[in-house]
């Protein structure tokens, strides 16, 4: 028993009471419709591929084997590198904003902070296309250029790296300014200010108290936003051109084009097995960077 | 209450433009009386007429509003209990694994896998069935965020609680669901937002005849956008916000905010 | 009277008894008490049929859609078919699901108006003799270009995959991997249905190599790119390049001489379905020719229905010239097919060219 929960004074029957009453329900829910739905997933990982796609319950671990492929590993290197860039991106860009939505008067922050979210409530695949409109050769942008001279020829922004990162930034910011409010918002204003009363500037008191306190809040936003975005596919496709694949894109296409179940899922138990792995080894030393404290 | 320091406005402001950029252009584009975005031919409500008269666009919004609604209650309840029993009463790395997985699965997977199930136990599909199905990657969110505000909670206030004679049940919805409550104001705006938008799996686990607006307005792609839906967009926009607003007076929501 | 009555009764018993020895079900349900489910893809069937039919049946009618084949097939696939009667999709996707098992076999007695069909549609590859679907509308794969802005009439797939230099990034292609392949297939002399290993490496070359003149690949708004003048020649299905040609007459459509295939979108009943009369009835209507011209003229397809074809307004043939091909110009086309278990290997394919640098 950990010191925290001794110094609460809990006696044991409550403990399982209150054990009961919280994780009960999530943990039944998501057995019942995470864990059956993904063992039937495994199920298949292991059947093989009919002549016309669906499963053909014959055992094999031949999926698996062909997963092994460099470019599978080449794709999934290369979506790391884009959600990476997304996620680092939409953490510089969403710490300061999220901060800011903390120092706000009261009264304004439930404001601000639905409007972030807003533009979100309308159609995703409209907002992709406003960007589009805005973006393309023909478009917004490149036409307000030429009418101040600042270019003879068209310009197209459209259908490369660059333009898939900013579609996918603009579609997960959100996800990283959410969490980091919450969990800055949490942070004591007395820490501030007896950091202040002991004589320390403001960045170094944001650096050494804001920043190490917030942690939880910056790891929680970077998965909401690293994970959709390996596994986004409409963004590469409207955006990109269809000139790059993310891991996303791969694993739909085995399941809806290639119609190979088996294949699919071993790419996504994969993907998901990676990950898990990630946040397992991140969980461990969030755990004990907390022990010590 | 420290001061609001000035430059803060700017990255703020920055982030608005960026997230209403797209906005303000699909709204002029829903007042462009050809519907098109190649050039402005005059300003025109034609479009607003006829969002109104389809149906199918009408009937989209409304599933979309019942399951998202739904999924956010449910998930916001069940997953603000997750992220409390996983703080306080779990130690188990592989419970937070589990807790997290629904965000790390891709959805083409979850929708697959979540139909053959319901096929297995004959659940029939409807409205009810993409509710559940949003539920459960919702729950995963939920959980993370709440889980942010409880890290290093300070657990006197709690004890001061129990000390001073309250009834756990008492302690927890007079001080630790206050001291939280932003957290789980900030994962219900999520839970909501993400289900709005989700397009597979809604598309896998409705029942026949029930479209959300994603299925309706992805089903519609292969004549582009049509200018109706931009004008959904816009509307949709402001009847939100203006619910906003109006809770906000109201209902008072802000001394949720205000509690923190 | 009561006599009557009990007599009425247990003849009904005796009748019950002796039809449910075969285990069967209390089949033949007249069609007013069945209802049915019916996916099409959006857009793709007049407003007003679903509802006449309903009425004129008495058969309670939900319709509900799919964006692309391979999502109502794979939701099909995952749950057995069920929650469906009807389904629109295209030829060789109603081969796969009945190489699956999932659809049920056409009971021509109940469709006299499939004699309205071109004799021709009997013997398509990927379903002989109408055995598991009925067609609906086709088409083929083409080049879409404007006229005005080009300098030159394009007339073959290496127009579209090694274009002179003022076209370069200005040219779309198809995503979807059968016609992602068509171009390269056509232009090397190929089957589209190519299964052969050697002869997909070269298409896959080709492909990457055509990858530095393309603006983007591109399945959806194509046509709208077009029209704004984002890109000036594309790879596009015919009825697509309709909805371009109707916002701008410079917009024309071309099949390039190497040859090109010949797409079906068919109707098929699932197996599971227990509204099978009412299926038929409907797929019955559809055929009917006044109904099925009205199909033309709303949508801008072909059908392959002569009779409906012959009532179709002219007018519209002039406007959209590839919608008076006849069906021997069509069956130049290559009937697309199921690749079997060659699948996969198109799809790595696919996906080697659309990630290749």
């Amino acid at each position: 028993m950990t010191k925290r929960l001794s110094k609460a004074d809990r006696s044991r029957p409550t403990r399982w009471v209150g054990r009961l009453l919280t994780l009960g329900p999530g943990g039944l829910y998501l057995t019942l419709f995470l864990a059956v739905p993904l063992a039937v997933i495994v199920t298949y990982s292991f059947m093989r591929r009919g002549t016309f796609g669906g499963v053909v319950y014959q055992p094999t671990l031949e999926n698996y084997r062909r997963a092994v492929d460099p470019l599978f590993l080449r794709i999934l290197w290369d979506s790391v590198r884009i959600g990476g860039l997304t996620t680092l991106l939409a953490l510089l860009i969403g710490y300061p904003a999220a901060f800011a939505i903390t120092k706000l008067p009261t009264r304004w922050r439930l404001p601000a902070l639905v409007a972030i979210v807003l533009p979100f409530w309308s159609n995703f695949l409209i907002r992709t296309y406003a960007w589009i409109v805005l973006l393309n050769r023909e478009g917004i942008l490149s036409k307000a250029l030429r009418a101040v001279g600042l270019t003879d020829e068209p310009v197209g922004f459209l259908y490369n790296r660059g333009s898939v990162v900013v579609g996918l930034l603009y579609a997960y910011l959100p996800l990283m300014i959410l969490p980091l409010y919450a969990a800055l918002d949490r942070i004591d204003p007395a820490l501030d200010e007896a950091s202040a009363d002991l004589g320390a500037k403001p960045w170094r008191t944001f650096i050494r108290v804001t920043v190490p306190l917030s942690l939880p809040g910056m790891t929680a936003g970077s998965i909401f936003v690293f994970v959709p975005s390996i596994g986004n596919f409409v963004v590469p496709e409207l955006l990109g051109g269809g000139q790059a694949v993310m891991v996303g894109n791969l694993i739909r296409d085995q399941f809806l084009r290639a119609r190979d179940w088996p294949f699919g899922a071993v790419l996504s138990l994969s993907i998901v097995g990676l990950m898990m792995i990630l946040l397992v080894v991140q969980a461990v030393q969030l755990k004990r960077t907390r022990a010590h404290a | 209450m420290p001061r609001f320091r000035r430059w803060l406005v700017f990255p703020l402001l920055g982030v608005y433009g960026f997230l209403y950029v797209p906005i303000v252009i699909l709204a002029v584009l829903s007042f462009n009386e050809s519907g098109l975005p190649t050039a402005w031919t005059g300003f025109s409500t034609k479009w607003y007429g006829a969002l109104f008269s389809n149906d199918l666009i009408l009937r989209g919004a409304r599933t979309t509003l019942v399951v998202a609604l739904g999924a956010t209650v449910l998930a916001t309840i069940i997953g603000t209990l997750l992220a409390l029993g996983l703080e306080r009463y779990s130690r188990s790395v592989l419970f937070d694994a589990f807790a997290i997985a629904p965000a790390v699965v891709p959805d083409i997977v979850l929708a697959i896998g979540l139909l053959a199930f319901y096929t297995m136990i004959q659940f029939t599909l409807g409205t009810v069935s993409v509710l559940f199905a949003h539920v459960t990657f919702n729950i995963a969110f939920v959980t993370a965020v709440v889980r942010t505000r409880l890290h290093n909670f300070d657990q006197q206030l709690e004890e001061a609680s129990l000390d001073l004679g309250a009834t756990e049940l008492r302690t927890f919805f007079r001080v630790t669901l206050p001291l939280i409550a932003p957290g789980i104001l900030a994962a219900a705006l999520l839970s909501f937002t993400l289900s709005v938008d989700e397009f597979v799996i809604a598309f896998f686990t409705r029942g026949a005849g029930v479209e959300t607006l994603p299925t309706v307005i992805y089903s519609m792609v292969r004549f582009g956008i049509t200018p109706e839906i931009n004008a959904l967009a816009v509307v949709l926009l402001g009847l939100s916000f203006t619910v906003v607003v109006v809770s906000q007076r109201l209902i008072g929501l802000r001394r949720v905010v205000d509690n923190a | 009277m009561k006599t009557r009555r009990s007599l009425v009764l247990m003849a009904c018993t005796l009748a019950l008894i002796l039809a449910g020895c075969g285990g069967a079900d209390t089949a033949e349900r007249p069609i007013e008490e069945q209802s049915l489910v019916i996916s099409n893809w959006e857009g793709y069937m007049p407003d007003d049929l679903v509802p006449n039919f309903s009425e004129q049946f008495g058969v309670e009618t939900t319709l509900t859609f799919h964006a692309t084949n391979e999502e109502i097939v794979g939701k099909l696939v995952a749950a057995q078919g069920e929650g469906f009667d009807v389904v629109f999709v295209s030829g060789q996707f109603a081969q796969a699901l009945a190489g699956q098992g999932l659809l049920a076999e056409i009971d021509h007695e109940q469709i006299p108006n499939a004699e309205n069909l071109y004799d021709e549609v009997g013997s398509l590859g990927y379903d002989e003799g109408m055995q598991y679907s009925v067609p609906y509308a086709w088409g083929t794969t083409g080049l879409c270009y404007r006229s005005d802005l080009l300098d030159f009439e394009p007339d073959s797939w290496w127009d579209l995959l090694d274009p002179p230099a003022e076209l370069s990034g200005k040219i779309t292609m198809l995503a979807t991997e059968r016609w992602l392949m068509l171009p390269a297939q056509k232009a090397l002399g190929f089957s589209v249905n190519t299964t052969d290993p050697d002869e997909m490496e070269q298409v896959k070359q080709v492909l990457i190599d055509a990858k530095q003149h393309l603006l983007a690949y591109d399945d959806t708004t194509f046509y709208s790119k077009l029209v704004s003048g984002e890109a000036w020649l594309v790879e596009a299905w015919d009825g697509w390049c309709n909805y371009g040609i109707a916002e701008n007459p410079d917009i024309k459509y071309v099949i390039p001489q190497e040859g090109t295939d010949l797409w079906v979108d068919t109707m098929a009943i699932l197996a599971s379905s227990e509204n099978k009369e009412a299926a038929h009835a409907f797929i019955n209507y559809v055929l009917e020719p006044s109904i099925h011209s009205w199909v033309v003229e709303n949508i801008l397809y072909k059908t392959p229905n002569r009779a409906a074809m012959e009532l179709v307004d002219p007018s519209l043939f002039e406007t959209f010239p590839n919608l008076a091909m006849t069906p021997e110009e069509l069956l130049q086309g290559e009937v697309l097919l199921d690749l079997g278990d060659a699948q996969p290997m198109y799809t790595q394919i696919a996906t080697e060219v659309l990630a290749g640098s």
